[in-house]
């Protein structure tokens, strides 16, 4: 019995797989365009962001002059918008430049390929990474770099997340803000990026000075690499999460209840 | 035993179709053992290539329901028992006949790169290493060319860059020479122009078919990737090689 089916086709779509090939890109679009789009939103909404003490992390560091005086860093006076699109561009570099959102915005938006072994558009004209703008990809250390900075605002503003009008204490934002701290360091720790400058780069550890300090810190950021998309998951849903319940609190919706 | 009804490619390059055989089937049998059971009943015709039954030899290399396995490492039970299974040859590459392709191209694209060039000897006409500074490379030479890398690969699978782009064996092959700690050779500028490191989108396909395992993507081409911005895309190391230079 001999059946037309065509298998050598090329084509969008084109496949003999017959699993759900279409529901891991799904999901990831509907993750992405879910949380990408609340975090724009919120970008976008310049108030509502700060509960004493907490700042969400969407707006750290807060360098307008229309951020609340207890946060407030610089102050740039130019500025009419929301203070949180000051610090986007760095944040939406380093997320967008990564390697492992790459692959799923590239599989789950551009359908490039949609799913492996599974057909898709464009034949021959076909250019990857090789041209402006993707060819700008190239540019994540930069972004790693400019992102150590928000880091070190980010980890300011969690331990100042423990500081009460009456000194010491712990709130449940305040925990909340420790739970995003350490999932944003996991994301950031496992950056491909930074393993290869940390020791990546080097072939001979024992020829090169401090070389074995470097394989170590190389295996350490590899821990955290081989675990990368779930740490970018996970950072980019409590990053909204944060900012959420910071929010509902600077509205008044509920009060932070405090531990201790 | 219990009949199980298979659909194998049969044809050429530019003529082919899904042919029917239903065999008898064993408790433990792969894919392979079903392909020559057809071969011995129904097809003697049927052209396949395979060698040591083992997951060793990267000569079986086919499609099992779309997706690219070794044939002889995919078990029957992996399978529903109603599901039908078929067999189709590599679609990166040209058919010859039947499951078999033409991979002459592959090794074209591996005789393309710089080869491996030592450093000068140690005093005891040796070179010493450790251990824990060759196991990266070590990964890379488990591969056993068995081309589903490059099987699955959508820059050859379906834009057809294989003059323009190595593929991911071919990766593979060039982090093996490149992360050996006594190799010297810099391959930045090779596999940013005829090794077409940049069309590779990352997308990890490559990574997900490996029989051996090789995390392709994360330990072969992303550090690639790296070396080649070092050299190309960052102006903060060229200033830093400049500034050595003097």
């Amino acid at each position: 019995m001999e059946s037309s089916v065509a298998v050598r086709d090329r084509g969008f779509g084109k496949t003999i797989r017959s699993d759900r090939w279409w529901l891991p890109p799904l999901s990831v679009a509907v993750g992405l365009g879910l949380f990408g789009g609340y975090a724009t939103w919120a970008v976008l909404q310049g108030g509502n962001y700060f509960a004493d003490p907490y700042l969400s992390p969407l707006y750290s560091p807060c360098i307008a002059a229309s951020c609340p005086e207890q946060i407030r860093l610089f102050g740039i006076e130019w500025w009419p918008f929301s203070p949180a699109i000051l610090m986007m561009g760095v944040i939406l570099g380093f997320r967008g430049t990564c390697y492992y959102y790459r692959k799923a915005y590239y599989r789950a938006y551009f359908l490039d390929p949609p799913a492996c072994a599974v057909g898709e558009f464009r034949g021959d004209r076909y250019v990857g990474e090789t041209r402006l703008p993707w060819v700008l990809q190239n540019l994540h250390r930069y972004f790693l770099y400019a992102s150590i900075v928000i880091w070190l605002f980010l980890t300011y503003d969690t331990i100042h997340g423990f500081f009460f009008e009456d000194g010491f204490g712990v709130g449940v934002g305040s925990i909340v803000l420790l739970i995003n701290l350490v999932l944003l360091s996991g994301y950031w720790f496992g950056c491909h990026s930074l393993r290869h400058l940390i020791g990546g780069d080097v072939d001979c550890y024992s020829c090169t000075l401090g070389g074995k300090a470097r394989h170590k810190a190389w295996k350490g950021v590899s821990w955290f690499n081989r675990r990368h998309m779930s740490w970018a998951w996970f950072s980019l849903v409590f990053v909204c999460a944060t900012d959420l319940y910071i929010r509902l609190v600077a509205m008044g919706v509920f009060e932070d209840p405090r531990l201790f | 035993m219990a009949e199980r009804t298979f659909q194998v490619y049969r044809g050429s390059d530019d003529e082919g179709r899904l042919e029917s055989y239903t065999v008898e089937t064993d408790q433990g049998m792969v894919v392979l053992d079903a392909i020559h059971r057809i071969q011995a009943e129904h097809a003697p015709d049927l052209a396949v290539r395979w060698n040591c039954k083992a997951g060793k030899c990267g000569s079986c290399s086919c499609e099992v329901n779309g997706r690219p396995r070794l044939t002889c490492m995919t078990r029957l039970s992996d399978y529903g028992e109603d599901e039908p299974i078929t067999v189709t040859p590599m679609k990166a590459f040209p058919v010859i006949k039947d499951l078999v392709t033409d991979v002459s191209q592959a090794y074209r694209n591996n005789a393309s790169i710089p080869r491996f060039k030592p450093r000068p000897r140690d005093a005891d006409d040796g070179w010493r290493m450790q251990q824990y500074e060759i196991d990266r490379a070590q990964e890379m030479r488990k591969c056993i060319e068995c081309f589903l890398c490059q099987d699955v690969c959508h820059v050859l699978r379906s834009h057809g860059k294989h003059e323009e782009f190595i593929g991911p064996t071919y990766l593979v092959r060039t982090a093996g020479y490149s992360l050996n700690p006594i190799d010297v050779e810099d391959r930045s500028e090779f596999l940013r122009d005829a090794g077409g490191l940049g069309y590779c989108n990352i997308t990890k396909c490559c990574t997900e078919v490996c029989p051996e395992h090789i995390t392709i993507t994360d330990n072969a081409i992303i550090p690639l990737k790296e070396r080649v911005v070092d050299r190309f895309y960052d102006p903060l190391k060229a200033l830093v090689r400049l500034v050595r230079r003097r």
